[in-house]
């Protein structure tokens, strides 16, 4: 075994083969990290443009120009689409899968490392193709990020026929990226573990990954066979979706949001598990409740396949259809409040560090239940039907999204930075950046939660051209929003400064700078090709911490008694 | 390629499940959920519009049971397949996949002909809601019958040679699982009035 280890270590790769053609899970892990920060800064941009639209209507955006009644639609679909599916899903479950998984389970490699390059590429053929319909004629898909037929599905109604076929074909790529190696996660984990490491000493990250792997896996299926049906009505003159032809727009809104819903729990599960692991290091105490946060896990999973329809209140559902998906949706915040309960117990008598991480995660679950508490209005039908297509659902699901794939992240990726780069990020500049980016983010959200409730329409290009949603009296809010989304935008830059800067100056960060148990700090910063020197043995649980008796407060996982 | 060095996340096996065996079954439940949710859709579909049995009585249905005879014979090749693997006997298993692979290549020809019948007909797929399924659900099969034919050559070259035999369970599992999927589509597509 340890000859194979040697072989690995020894093969000297040059750069192409080393950084674009490599079958390491670290170097993976760092390919979807930067392709997705890349895309993070596009969605961020036309963020700002489409926000500079509503609180300066109809004004030359700085940067970018007039945004007409086109463009703004094609900046808000993919606004949404990039968030989602070229940011949240490459950072969350596949940088962090990839880096975490074969260290914290105590592996050399994914189980299957060339099915993971393949993963990767077919991601990166996906982005391409989606900044490649910018180039198009008509330019880029602007049927919103949900793709609702018939507007998407025929090219006079929404005027960019080559973006939207181009739009569906880059997210099926994506879906196909991600069931390869979300199969891989749930494989490498299941069967690649490091001897005596049982079900229960799983650090919890890896499985949430590999929990949301398997509902992307099991949710995603019937939405392949949706986009397929809707290529074919795009360019085919197939009518799945028409109904003079006997098919039905429903169909698509029901296929998607099978999928859609439980996709919120694909990106909130890894999230959460980010959140526990950076919890109990800075807290010095244990996991409260591992089996009860891992149950919860899994019955946030299995109810979320049973609550779509909540999208769908006012698409003509059957309102006895509309009761049941409203009381499955109330229940799904039960786990999932069960699962923040059980963080605060986590810190309830903890010793408590507030390094970076840390603030980052306590920001999570404070901003995160927002989003959640506000999630009752819209999951109740009644109240649903007044708020449905407001800005109250934008700045909900903002509420949700932002925490889940800003604010994790965020806390991810300055906790783990030290095991990636080998070097400690600035803690001052770290700071900064966590209240630059809190703060505002809250000055964003909450003015809209206003405007919705008072009647603003989401989607709406210009308020001022439509004289019953014009409420001039509510342009100071949505200028605010707007300001806010600025000042948000400008203090990410302290963060890439942060993070470039230390890449090269930062304090050299020693095998476990953050005195964790899990096995990847068992390792030098940042691990070396093969990662284990001797492959570990695991004797306990991941969350050993705050132990009295003890030279340190903590006991790793591969330390026998 | 497949002489690199594997890593050794690849050769352990935590659950006791050979790790190739369980990625067949992931990917494996990851496509049942495809063709579910296509075959649920075109069910539901098919349940609200009892017109489209019209449509129905004009495919070839001694075709598709000619095929389906071909794909389960292909099947009982593929489990010879595994058998021959399972007693080391590489080349013997080779032969056997050959002849699967074999099986795949008549069932796209008969397919290849029925198809020229029904489009010459006039019903192409975008015919009726009928014919929209019918193509979508056949041809979505026929490209994993494509694959599978390819697959199978590709681990036979290996099993010739003896290496790798663990594959040929593997691919057996995803034919078999190809050809179940036919005995769904064949009564649904075919029979059903």
């Amino acid at each position: 075994m340890t000859t194979q280890v040697e072989s690995l270590a020894h093969a000297r790769p040059g750069f192409f083969q080393k950084y674009c053609w490599s079958t390491d899970h670290k170097i993976i892990a760092m390919q979807y990290l930067f392709t997705g920060m890349a895309m993070a800064a596009i969605g961020g941009y036309f963020a700002y443009v489409f926000r500079m639209q509503l609180g300066f209507p109809n004004q030359h955006v700085p940067g970018y120009g007039l945004v007409t009644p086109g463009k703004y639609n094609a900046l808000v679909t993919m606004h949404g689409s990039i968030m989602i599916f070229w940011v949240a899903m490459p950072i969350l479950i596949a940088a962090f899968g990839n880096f975490l998984i074969p260290l914290m389970v105590g592996c050399d490699d994914m189980a299957f490392p060339r099915i993971n390059r393949l993963s990767y590429q077919i991601f990166l053929l996906s982005a391409l193709m989606l900044l490649a319909s910018f180039l198009v004629k008509g330019g880029p898909f602007g049927g919103a990020w949900t793709a609702y037929p018939p507007l998407s599905a025929n090219g006079a109604y929404n005027l960019t026929p080559a973006g939207a076929t181009m739009w569906l074909i880059a997210v099926a790529l994506e879906f196909v990226a991600f069931l390869l190696g979300g199969i891989n996660f749930t494989v490498t984990t299941m069967n690649s573990r490091a001897p005596g490491m049982k079900m229960f000493d799983i650090p919890m990250l890896v499985w949430m990954i590999v929990l949301a792997s398997i509902i992307f896996m099991a949710s995603v299926g019937p939405l392949i066979a949706g986009a397929v049906m809707l290529l074919f009505d795009q360019t085919m003159a197939t009518g799945f979706y028409d109904p003079m032809r006997g098919g039905d727009p429903l169909l698509w809104q029901h296929l998607f949001w099978f999928f859609g819903h439980p996709e919120v729990y694909v990106v909130l599960l890894p999230a959460m598990g980010i959140v526990a692991e950076v919890l109990a290091v800075f807290a010095r105490k244990k996991l409260f409740g591992y089996k009860t946060v891992l149950y919860t896990a899994w019955a946030v999973g299995f109810l979320s396949f049973v609550v779509w329809a909540h999208h769908q209140f006012v698409a003509g559902i059957d309102p006895r259809m509309a009761n049941i998906f409203s009381i499955t949706t109330l229940l799904i915040s039960v786990p999932i409040a069960e699962m923040v309960f059980l963080y605060i117990a986590t810190l309830y008598g903890g010793s408590i560090h507030l390094d970076t991480p840390m603030l980052w995660a306590l920001g999570f679950i404070a901003e995160f239940l927002v989003g959640g508490v506000t999630g009752i209005f819209l999951g109740a039908s009644g109240t649903d039907i007044y708020l449905h297509d407001t800005y109250f659902v934008i700045a909900h699901f903002h509420y949700t999204f932002v925490p889940i794939a800003i604010i994790a992240v965020y806390a991810g990726l300055t906790f783990w930075y030290p095991k990636m780069f080998g070097r400690m990020l600035n803690e001052t500049l770290g700071k900064i950046h966590f209240w630059g980016t809190v703060i505002p983010f809250n000055v964003i959200f909450i003015p809209l939660f206003i405007t919705g409730t008072a009647g603003d329409q989401r989607r709406v290009y210009s308020y001022a051209q439509f004289a019953e949603q014009a409420r001039p009296e509510l342009q100071h809010l949505r200028t605010t929003s707007t300001i806010a989304l600025i000042v948000m935008l400008a203090f990410q830059f302290v963060f890439l400064f942060n993070f470039f800067w230390s890449l090269r100056h930062g304090k050299r960060a020693d095998a476990n700078p953050w005195r964790s148990a899990t096995l990847e700090w068992t390792i030098p910063s940042p691990p070396p090709h093969g990662n284990f020197a001797e492959l570990p043995t695991v004797y306990r649980g991941p969350y050993e911490y705050g132990l009295p008796g003890h030279a340190q407060d903590f006991l790793p996982q591969n330390v026998p008694d | 390629m497949s002489t690199s060095a594997k890593p050794i996340a690849n050769t352990r096996s935590a659950t006791g499940i050979p790790t190739a065996r369980l990625i067949t079954w992931w990917v494996i439940a990851s496509e049942i959920v495809i063709f579910g949710g296509l075959l649920a859709t075109y069910v539901m579909h098919r349940i609200g519009h009892p017109e489209w049995a019209d449509s129905a009585s004009h495919t070839l249905t001694w075709a598709g049971a000619f095929n389906t005879f071909v794909l389960l014979t292909s099947s009982l090749c593929a489990v010879l397949a595994h058998k021959a693997a399972d007693a080391r006997d590489g080349p013997r298993a080779a032969k056997l996949l050959r002849v699967t692979s074999l099986g795949g290549l008549i069932f796209l020809s008969v397919k290849a002909y029925e198809w020229t019948i029904d489009i010459r007909e006039g019903f192409v797929l975008s015919s009726g809601g009928f014919w929209s399924f019918y193509y979508a659900l056949a041809g979505l099969h026929a490209l994993h019958v494509l694959a599978g034919m390819i697959i199978l050559l590709i681990v036979a070259a290996d099993a010739a040679k003896n290496r790798e035999l663990q594959r040929v369970e593997c691919i057996g599992l995803y034919w078999h699982f190809v050809d179940i999927v036919w005995i769904f589509l064949f009564p649904l597509l075919y029979i059903a009035r």
